[in-house]
């Protein structure tokens, strides 16, 4: 099966403001030559970076209406989980769990539905879901509209962090361009739950629109349907809806056309670190992870790649190569979840970057189980001890130890993330770790940090 | 079918008194909370098993009738 | 004492079995200010989980329970022998309700609340898997107040008080649990804060330099 040869890029350096034009993102763009828009497969991206404009119209211009049911059809959801099933679409959240597997198991359940858009994004190295909320929201809705038809759902509740404004006044907006309209035959609202890092979880989310605290639960069988109030709950990604979006007009075969067989389609990926243009861009699943670092413009020699998110692994240059799919870069130690990637270059120190992640997410726990509680800072600590050179000669031990320890024994993946994070560094960045080990620190340990939203000092503490 | 058991990691309040009841199965960490042997129960400690569920303060200790892994 | 209410006693045919019933009150009254002393620095220990080789945490926290169950019936029997006996009058009612009883209406209250807060408790702990964590923990913290309540009853009522016996029983006690409680305070301060506080965090380092996306 071919890979796509031409890839559906966007590169979005938006500054996305509520001004008083209603429709346009306003874009500043380094370079005028990027944004080509491929007949085919159809792109998320493609109908902003053409036209400018996010309204409904311009929507409709592009894409024509969305193929919603028509009164009476019954047959319609069937159909529909049927082409989802054919596309092959898997989430886009960060676990790529086929979607017409999770949409069959909240259809089964009984009593009422609701459909939850996860565009929370509680990563800071991600800005996808930003991106499409604020660039093409109408995609995002249609998605949201055909999966609650889908689903025989009394709602929509579309959640977006409490410190994503732009995201929410767009999505807003378009919400309001919709209502009553036959584009928006399920109701939607729009709710802002607070931007903690684990708050994105959908359990965690399930939980904060229950009126509870916005903590994970703990799940031992993931087949129980989540459940807000009496209504069972399908939470999807926001990416992953626009995607089905795309799929129910343009069918599965187009989807497919993108992408390789066990990955197929488009996909979002924001890059940041040590590039000249970090940002949002549409790649199709099965490019290598090199060509689509190189559409960033590093900014030197790429020593390694934090792919899949703060919780997820470090791989090596040598990986550049391998195609960017769940099951390929897996195999190489990588994961895709979110499509976060982040560069670093020679002239940063992996081991100090290691670190900060390691005490950013011991600080976002949601405090619940004391494996995480407890292991996370302890880890934290001993990375920056490594980082710093005042590393003692049980340290990796201690620290190797301790990541296994901290692994599986929380109610969410986030120990996990960690554990998996902090192995692949200290595999990845082995030389470096044993030079540090020795107490020697790098020269760059000291340089403010690459990765997006840590500034290198600590966070302030809260209660 | 056989036993297996499991903690849920947000009722646990690290007690240890599962550790105490049940140290074949399981061990406690260095900030005192369980780490348990996911697989099933051997049948000559069901029982015990049995008690340290019923002794755990937050029930967070539990056994369960499943072959299958908890999580 | 007995001889000055003797005077304005009812008079009826029971004095012989309301003088059995008026030792027994006081006897198990005795007695279950012990086992509530003895009950509550073993609530204590579990709580320090002050646990070694040969006590365990589960077998403090079953010695714990036991002993709370047998002071509950020695607190059953006080007040079944205080309220047959018809020398002085305490109402049923007086049991549950605080200062209802005609007779000695503050020292008697004490005891009924008392008796509330180890109701609470006892209702609580059997139902504890089925009811919220905090609300268990918050009704076993106020039975804390059933000891010194438990003390002040037993000085007021102040029948026995007099003997040196019973001084010195009841200074064990209050140094016993004196001793438990402050240990409780100075570890529970001393031990490290467990949960971070989960509240929102209404700013947030930026995310990827898309830029000026975020807010």
């Amino acid at each position: 099966m071919p890979t796509a040869t031409t890839d559906a890029t966007a590169t979005t350096d938006a500054t996305a403001t509520t001004d008083s034009a209603p429709t346009t993102c306003t874009y500043g763009s380094a370079d005028g030559s990027r944004g080509v828009v491929p007949p085919h497969p159809p792109s998320l991206l493609a109908a902003w970076h053409a036209s400018r404009r996010t309204d409904l119209a311009a929507h409709l211009t592009h894409h024509g209406p969305p193929p919603l049911p028509g009164r009476g059809d019954a047959s319609w959801p069937q159909r529909f989980a049927g082409v989802l099933e054919a596309s092959g679409l898997t989430g886009r959240g960060g676990a790529s769990f086929p979607s017409a597997t999770k949409l069959g198991l909240v259809r089964s359940a009984r009593g009422r539905r609701t459909l939850v858009v996860n565009a929370m994004e509680g990563e800071p190295a991600s800005a996808k879901d930003k991106v499409l909320l604020s660039c093409v929201p109408h995609l995002v809705l249609d998605g949201a509209e055909l999966a609650a038809c889908a689903l025989g759902a009394t709602g929509i509740v579309v959640c977006v962090a409490d410190d994503h404004d732009d995201a929410a006044a767009a999505v807003k907006r378009a919400v309001a361009e919709r209502r009553g309209t036959v584009h928006a035959p399920v109701p939607v609202e729009v709710l802002r739950p607070p931007g903690r890092y684990v708050a994105g979880e959908e359990s965690a989310l399930v939980s904060w629109l229950n009126g509870g605290p916005g903590a994970p639960a703990w799940r031992p069988d993931k087949r129980n349907p989540l459940a807000i109030g009496r209504s069972a709950a399908l939470v999807h990604n926001a990416e992953t809806l626009a995607h089905m979006a795309l799929v129910a007009r343009y069918g599965p075969a187009s989807f497919r056309a993108a992408g390789s067989v066990d990955a197929p389609g488009t996909s979002l990926v924001t890059l940041s670190g040590g590039v000249e243009h970090p940002g949002v861009f549409e790649v199709s699943m099965g490019t290598t992870l090199g060509a689509i670092v190189n559409r960033a413009r590093p900014t030197g020699e790429v020593v390694a790649v934090l792919t899949g998110g703060f919780g997820g692994t470090w791989v090596p240059a040598g990986a550049l190569g391998i195609p960017y799919t769940p099951r390929s870069l897996g195999a190489a130690g990588g994961v895709v979840g979110a499509g976060v990637l982040v560069v670093l270059t020679r002239d940063a120190c992996g081991i100090a970057e290691t670190a900060r992640v390691a005490r950013y997410m011991a600080g976002e726990s949601a405090g619940q189980c004391g494996p995480c509680v407890f292991g996370l800072p302890a880890v934290a600590d001993d990375l920056e001890r490594l980082a710093t050179g005042s590393a003692d000669p049980s340290l990796v031990a201690r620290l190797q130890m301790r990541v296994a320890s901290v692994d599986g024994r929380g109610a969410c993946r986030h120990p996990d993330g960690v554990a998996r994070m902090v192995r692949s560094a200290l595999s990845v960045f082995a030389a470096d770790a044993a030079a540090h080990a020795e107490r020697r620190p790098c020269a760059f340990g000291g340089a403010p940090s690459v990765l997006p939203g840590i500034v290198g000092k600590r966070k302030a503490s809260r209660a | 079918m056989s036993a297996v058991v499991t903690v849920n990691p947000i009722a646990c309040e690290a007690y240890g008194y599962c550790a105490e009841l049940l140290p074949e199965l399981v061990t406690l960490d260095e900030w005192g909370y369980p780490v348990v042997d996911g697989g099933p129960v051997p049948p000559h400690l069901v029982e015990l098993a049995r008690r340290a569920a019923k002794e755990c303060p937050r029930r967070a200790f539990l056994v369960k009738r499943s072959v299958e892994r908890a999580r | 004492m007995r001889s000055e209410l003797a005077a304005g006693g009812h008079g009826c045919g029971g004095i012989v079995s309301s003088s059995v019933l008026w030792y027994a009150t006081r006897a198990t009254g005795l007695m279950t200010l012990v086992l509530l002393t003895a009950t509550t620095v073993l609530g204590i220990l579990t709580a320090n989980r002050s646990t070694s080789g040969r006590w365990p945490g589960f077998a403090l926290q079953d010695l714990h329970r036991r002993v709370s169950v047998i002071t509950m019936g020695f607190l059953a029997c006080h007040i079944l022998t205080s309220v047959v006996d018809t020398y002085v009058h305490i109402g049923w009612t007086a049991i549950v309700v605080p200062f209802a009883s005609s007779y000695k209406r503050l020292w008697v209250g004490l005891g009924s609340i008392g008796v509330d807060l180890l109701l609470a408790v006892a209702v609580t702990s059997w139902l504890r898997h089925r009811i919220r964590a905090r609300t268990w923990r918050v009704v076993h913290w106020l039975a804390y107040l059933s000891w010194p309540v438990a003390l002040s009853h037993s000085f007021g009522m102040g029948t026995d008080m007099h003997q040196s016996w019973v001084i010195d029983l009841t200074v064990g006690c209050i140094a016993v649990v004196v001793g438990a409680a402050t240990w409780r305070i100075v570890l529970a301060a001393a031990r490290r804060r467990r949960a971070l506080a989960f509240a929102p965090v209404h700013h947030r380092p930026e995310g990827v330099p898309v830029k000026h996306l975020s807010a």
